[in-house]
């Protein structure tokens, strides 16, 4: 049976934008960025239980611009993705399925995922000027 | 706990080769993580300019031991359900699909045990 040819779902290019759509899209794509920061945590750890010296080489490499970069794209992507998350979770138990609710969830997650990075940002800054 | 209804288990496998588990799975790591992930960033963030040997005497703390091997393992279980089902999504040719769903599970099986190895190496002193 030939099933090359069959119909995809859903035709992106023929929706109007919608918040939702946006949404759904960064929450898969902060997932999979997540999936690939996990590499992250694991070195640190590995890093750790083998000694001082590739500790202290760890230590550069995330306190480096790039990996503080990377870090605080990681560290929006968690807040992002456990927002929604809740969100998604809230969905799951039937609620929250009002138009006016949907968008105002939807715009919320934005709001405090930036707000939360963001405060993680200047608690890691100001904390890190008074060891 | 079994969660299929008796028609269900009776049944067996429909089309869809599974039931409710890999979308019940989903949810079960989804709320655990919720407290572990906080917990585990606001950790990084106060140990964020620790040395080296604050860092070891936080690992050493059965607590924080205890919550980093199953924030691993809920982690890399929730993160392989997630690619799984993205990849599903996303590639249709039938052998690149069962390599890389294979291949996933093969890298996040490996990184939970490296990950709760180096915990465990550090908690018992290694």
């Amino acid at each position: 049976m030939a099933t090359d040819n069959r119909p995809l779902s859903p035709h992106i290019s023929i929706y109007r934008w919608q918040i939702s759509m946006t949404m759904s899209i960064v929450h898969r794509f902060t997932g999979m960025w997540l999936a690939l920061g996990s590499l992250a945590l694991v070195y640190w750890l590995i890093a750790a239980a083998a000694g001082p010296d590739v500790y202290a080489v760890a230590r550069t490499v995330f306190g480096g611009w790039f990996g503080q970069i990377l870090m605080w794209t990681w560290a929006f992507s968690l807040f992002y993705h456990l927002c929604n998350g809740i969100r998604h979770l809230f969905w799951d138990a039937g609620q929250g399925f009002k138009i006016r609710t949907f968008y105002i969830t939807g715009y919320s997650v934005w709001i405090i995922s930036c707000a939360l990075t963001l405060l993680a940002i200047l608690f890691a800054y100001i904390y890190g000027s008074h060891p | 706990m079994n969660f299929r209804t008796p028609l269900g288990r009776a049944r067996g496998l429909g089309s869809a080769k599974q039931g409710t588990g890999h979308w019940l799975a989903q949810r079960l790591t989804a709320v655990a993580l919720i407290p572990l992930t906080l917990w585990f960033v606001i950790s990084v963030l106060i140990h964020l300019h620790a040395d080296y040997v604050t860092v070891l005497n936080w690992l050493h703390s059965p607590a924080v031991a205890v919550s980093l091997v199953l924030l691993l393992a809920t982690l890399y279980y929730h993160a392989y359900l997630g690619v799984q089902m993205v990849i599903e999504d996303y590639v249709h040719n039938g052998w690149l699909k069962i390599s890389s769903l294979m291949l996933l599970k093969y890298i996040c099986i490996l990184l939970a045990a490296a990950g709760i190895f180096a915990v465990l190496r550090v908690a018992f002193g290694g």
